[in-house]
């Protein structure tokens, strides 16, 4: 897992709110340990260190380290009398709150989140009174985040079990380092929200006739490469087609949207004579090239060494190669074995059947787009936004999000109004039946969340002086102008 | 090897006593009647036509030798040709009473062309008439009952022969004294017209100017519905044409004639021409064997009007003159037939005419062996979409394409589908016109629609699925992702040309997805509404309306009686905690296998279990009568208790 530089962030960043009279100082969540243990590596008495397998900060004193582990177990131990199924998920305390997973049998993951604080300049000299904002941050959010570290590490290295299998402890310790030192740089706390929550796969809207004849493509390759054991097609970083299943995607997903896409620049948006500008090759233009893997087939130094990812199958998982071909805003996952070595006359087959194709591919899904957009009618900035997500195939769109990239993730909105969309996220998920809440926050916004089979949907609207009559309907005529092709129960 | 040879003789030729000293036999092209005529007629005229219909016998009175012998359309009228000035005509009903008119005729035109000689004549209609003699052309109306003729045009011209296509009621005639400019005359209903003249390239000019065409050179026929006239054009040293070709020049009702079309034949010798089903059919004699072109299908690597022939070069497929027959003793064996045979001729379309042995065939086109002749499966479909009878070899192509599995065989699918549907959508377009405008009213001005025709080349959804799709879904031993992967395919190519996707080929998709437990898949194509337009389905089930595509994929399944896929298929999306038992329970017991209806029911014992703490269905859910037969079946004890705590 590579970071991209601008994506180091540990501590709280501190926003000036208010301009008039003493400044005062708001910090948002943020980590302040993350540790991975299993008490069934030390569980004599002077063992305990044996237990630990990874601890951030790694500065932390030995016995610190001992006395905080020592902690979360006996919570977890303890907790565990009331409902020995369902182990404590978090410990909520006045400056922080813990997390708990267990992924693996007796593997542990605890994260620890300091909560969002104020801090009040006083008066002669006094020290500022701090205010911490115990109510702020939502379990579901960060016990979201915690899980997909796990997935993150798992897509990359397989199971804990699988480290432990092939070379101890010793290993697991080597490979947690290696990953977790790096990911958890990337973890941006302040900016996680409910989408964190959802884990959902934006897809790509397409016409069916353009959507066939990807399928056609992705068919095509795969018959040709036969190699190929599983494809997925994205465009504009959107997916559109996956070959694998379902959870896999999910975190294939997030692994390419906010970590391998923004890390590659657009060389065919460069100008003409940018080094960035692919080649010409033969007569045949094209403008495929490698994300992962060989940047220059033409160099002879190229190594043909490919990330490989771990995916399920049945009861175990599969070693495979990943390789991420892209052709401008269209880009292809295609996926094979890992105990197969991949060779130059390989990745030129591919460069040579899958580049044109692509490209052709490319600009008319873009071209399409185009056309959809135009019969759908200009760009107006809609009165609302919206986040809606399907947890049948994972599907998620938001407006109130603008582009996600490695290092943030922004929204549009007060993060009060975050937090009220979590809330309500909350309240649907202690029921199964369908229902619909209606909020009206604070700053005149309303806030509207419905849930309607396995797809949920949250609008905010800034209507001041609309009563809830009057919202319901605006959010009946939003779900038949904006959502006709996604069914509602009602 | 499977059998090569293309071309057949029919199996149903027309047999008539064989040329003799005192048999002479006579073709007319225009009712397909061979006329035995034995001494002159004075033992007996037989006429042997396509069908018995056309079969005729007679007497008439030996007047000395028969050059020319015809019946008018329809029998009506008998021309009997002697000499080479006088033809007489006669009626049937009137037991061959002798007309003559010839006299009457001749005598009637004998001031401007005393001298003329007729060449032959053709009959036009039921009762007329066109003489071409060597210095014009006479076009007469014939009434058998006043035992007179009117003339109703001529034309005076000097003729070196003519040939006349029956079909199109075209006579073309040879002038000139090289005899290579041609002039036909169309007839219609009493009228003539002539058309434009035009002139075939010779490919040596003779000095001294001699008649250079022969008539042997020179046919006519329609080929896809158009009049082409064909010259044999033979290789020639000095013209630095290496091999002989043959020349197409079609013959609009209206405008100048052109020529449109080259068919190299890449050898030299004697040819003969036929056309079967739209192909141009080239016998070479020295080979024994025959050439087939056909002017719709492009040459890439040619100019567009040049053509190759389409298959290599294959004889007749052999054949044995049958031992039934009036000739043939029972005891002898079949005979195996010369073909290519010298004494053959040859007319148009697709005739071949054995004198010497007394028999007519039709010359047919056999497609399955096209099929391992021609390799590029493109090239095939357009080829076999031309053809008659088509269908079934079109199916059997593919079925042998998705039988294959050779790498790379997916863009030839693709290619041959988009072919296939290409004509499909031509035609659902045409009928689709024709329903609109039926609708509308018969409009004044326009012309009576006419309804489009099916033909074999037409293959709709439903031929695909029952003889191609359904068989190689349920094949062994093919690739899941290859089946999905072809059947995306076809819909793909459906979608491209407009085609309202049918049900049943969803449902094949779904099924499939299914059995290899790929919901996944099934989801992202429900999600694209690539699967998602199966409107009949949901109008054919009984509930009001189904919510969502979910429902709809259960519906599907249990209806295919895949209880247990349904089953699977509704767990994985999380819904069978709420999904109707009833439903599911009736399916698995209308499939009658017991052992399935009791995992069904078990399957809803414990979900209720799980959900109520108690296994027993609610009366809400009107599961009664499968609580009864469930007891029938496995007794009462199998029944699952309430868990007693």
């Amino acid at each position: 897992y590579e970071v991209s530089a601008a994506g180091v962030c540990c501590a709280g960043i501190s926003v000036p709110r208010m301009a008039t009279g003493m400044q005062e100082k708001q910090y948002t969540p943020s980590l302040l340990s993350f540790f991975i243990y299993n008490p069934s590596f030390g569980p004599r008495e002077g063992e305990e260190e044996k237990k630990i397998l990874f601890y951030h900060p790694c500065d932390v004193e030995k016995n610190e380290k001992i006395r905080n582990v020592g902690l979360c177990e006996a919570i977890v131990q303890f907790t565990r009398t009331f409902c020995p199924t369902k182990p404590a998920k978090s410990l909520h305390t006045q400056k922080n709150r813990q997390f708990f997973f267990e992924p693996e049998d007796n593997f542990w993951i605890v994260m620890v989140v300091r909560n969002p604080m104020i801090e009040k300049p006083n008066k002669d000299g006094k020290p500022p009174t701090i205010e911490y904002q115990e109510e702020e941050i939502l379990d579901t959010v960060y016990g979201a985040v915690l899980r997909q570290c796990y997935s993150m590490y798992k897509l990359f290295n397989g199971t804990f079990g699988r480290a432990m299998e092939a070379g101890g402890v010793e290993l697991l310790t080597q490979k947690l380092e290696k990953f977790f030192y790096r990911y958890l740089q990337t973890l941006h706390l302040q900016s996680c929200d409910l989408l964190d929550v959802f884990g959902g796969i934006s897809f790509f809207p397409l016409d069916k006739m353009t959507y066939l004849k990807i399928q056609s493509f992705v068919n095509r390759v795969e018959e040709s490469l036969s190699l190929v054991k599983y494809t997925a097609f994205l465009y504009n970083d959107q997916l559109i087609w996956s070959g694998l299943e379902q959870d896999d995607m999910r975190i294939l997903y997030k692994y390419l949207t906010t970590s391998l896409f923004p890390r590659h620049s657009e060389p065919e948006l460069a100008g003409r004579d940018s080094p960035l500008r692919p080649e010409v090759a033969g007569n045949l233009l094209h403008y495929g090239r490698f994300l992962t893997g060989p940047a220059n087939l033409k160099d002879p130094e190229a190594k043909f060494r490919f990330p490989k990812i771990f995916v399920n199958k049945e009861d175990s998982y599969e070693e495979l190669h990943l390789i991420v071909y892209k052709a401008m805003s269209a880009a292809a996952c295609f996926m094979i074995s890992a105990s197969v070595e991949l060779t130059r006359e390989f990745c030129e087959q591919l460069d040579s059947l899958v580049g044109p194709q692509l490209t052709l591919l490319a600009s008319d899904i873009c071209e399409q787009f185009n056309i959809n957009r135009r019969i759908s009618g200009p760009d107006k900035e809609p009165q609302f936004k919206f986040i809606y997500f399907n947890h049948m195939n994972l599907a998620e769109k938001s407006t109130i999000h603008m582009r996600k990239t490695a290092s943030v993730s922004l929204t549009s909105v007060h993060p009060d109004l975050m937090k009220i969309l979590g809330d309500i996220n909350c309240d649907f998920a202690r029921v199964d039946e369908d229902e619909e809440i209606i909020v009206k926050a604070m700053t005149d916004y309303w806030v509207v969340g419905k849930k309607s089979d396995q797809r949920e949907l949250y609008v905010i609207l800034n209507q001041k002086n609309a009563n809830l009559i009057e919202v319901n309907e605006e959010v009946k005529r939003l779900c038949a102008t904006q959502f006709n092709n996604i069914f509602f129960l009602d | 090897m499977s059998d090569e040879h293309y071309l057949e003789l029919c199996d149903n030729p027309v047999q008539f006593e064989n040329a003799s000293s005192v048999n002479n036999v006579f073709f007319d092209e225009a009712n397909k009647q061979v006329f035995a005529v034995r001494s002159g007629g004075a033992t007996g005229v037989v006429v042997k036509g396509p069908d018995d219909k056309n079969s005729v016998a007679f007497r008439m009175d030996d007047k000395g030798e028969v050059k020319c012998i015809k019946f008018s359309i329809g029998n009506k009228i008998l021309a009997v040709q002697r000499t080479s000035k006088a033809v007489m005509f006669c009626q049937m009903n009137l037991q061959c009473v002798v007309l003559e008119v010839s006299c009457l005729c001749f005598v009637f035109r004998s001031l401007q062309t005393k001298n003329a000689s007729v060449l032959g004549f053709c009959w036009t209609n039921w009762n007329e008439i066109v003489f071409i003699t060597d210095q014009g052309i006479e076009f007469y109306q014939v009434f058998p009952d006043k035992r007179s003729v009117k003339l109703l045009k001529s034309q005076s011209i000097n003729v070196n022969w003519y040939q006349y296509c029956p079909e199109t009621a075209v006579i073309l005639l040879s002038t000139t004294v090289q005899g290579n400019v041609l002039q036909p005359f169309a007839f219609r209903s009493g009228t003539m017209s002539k058309m434009s003249k035009f002139e075939i390239e010779l490919p040596v000019v003779p000095k001294p100017a001699k008649l250079s065409l022969s008539e042997r050179d020179i046919a006519m026929a329609t080929i896809y519905g158009q009049l082409y006239v064909m010259y044999l054009k033979h290789h020639s040293r000095t013209a630095n044409s290496p091999s002989a070709e043959v020349v197409l020049y079609h013959l609009p009702r209206e405008g100048a004639c052109k020529k449109s079309h080259v068919l190299k034949l890449n050898t030299t010798g004697k040819f003969a021409l036929n056309i079967v089903d739209n192909l141009v059919v080239v016998h070479h004699q020295s080979s024994q064997t025959s050439l087939i072109f056909d002017i719709r299908l492009r040459e890439p690597d040619c100019a567009v009007n040049t053509h190759q022939p389409v298959l290599p070069a294959r004889s007749i497929h052999p054949y044995r003159i049958p031992l039934s027959g009036p000739t043939v003793v029972p005891s002898q064996p079949a005979v195996p037939c010369q073909l290519y045979s010298s004494s053959w001729s040859v007319f148009q379309p697709d005739i071949i005419i054995s004198a010497s042995e007394g028999y007519l065939w039709y010359l047919q086109v056999k497609l399955p062996p096209t099929v391992n002749l021609l390799q590029d499966k493109g090239k095939l479909m357009d080829f076999l979409l031309r053809r008659r009878d088509c269908k079934m070899v079109i199916l059997s192509v593919c079925s042998q394409i998705l039988e294959g599995g050779e790498k790379g065989s997916l863009p030839v699918v693709a290619t041959v589908f988009d072919k296939l549907n290409q004509v499909y959508k031509e035609y659902l377009e045409a009928e689709q016109t024709y329903t609109l405008a039926m609708e509308s009213g018969p409009s004044r001005g326009s012309a009576a629609q006419k309804r489009p025709v099916r033909t074999q080349a037409v293959i709709d959804q439903s031929d695909m699925y029952t003889h191609v799709l359904s068989a190689f879904t349920e094949r062994k031993g093919v690739s899941h992702k290859f089946i999905i992967a072809v059947l995306m395919e076809y819909i793909r190519s459906l979608n491209q040309f407009q085609i309202t996707v049918q049900h049943y080929l969803y449902e094949l998709v779904i099924k499939t997805l299914v059995q290899h437990n790929l919901f996944y898949m099934l989801h992202q194509f429900l999600q694209y509404h690539v699967l998602s337009d199966s409107k009949p389905l949901v109008r054919a089930t009984p509930q009001p309306r189904l919510s969502t595509a979910n429902d709809e994929i259960v519906e599907v399944l249990l209806s295919k009686q895949q209880v247990l896929g349904a089953l699977r298929f509704i767990r994985s999306v999380g819904g069978h905690d709420n999904v109707s038992a009833r439903k599911f329970l009736d399916a698995a017991q209308q499939t009658g296998d017991q052992m399935l209806f009791y995992t069904v029911f078990r399957f809803f014992q414990q979900r209720n279990q799980r959900l109520r703490g108690n296994p027993a269905f609610n009366p809400g859910e009107h599961c009664e009568e499968h609580v009864v037969h469930f007891k029938q079946l496995f007794g009462e004890q199998a029944l699952m208790k309430p868990a007693t705590v």
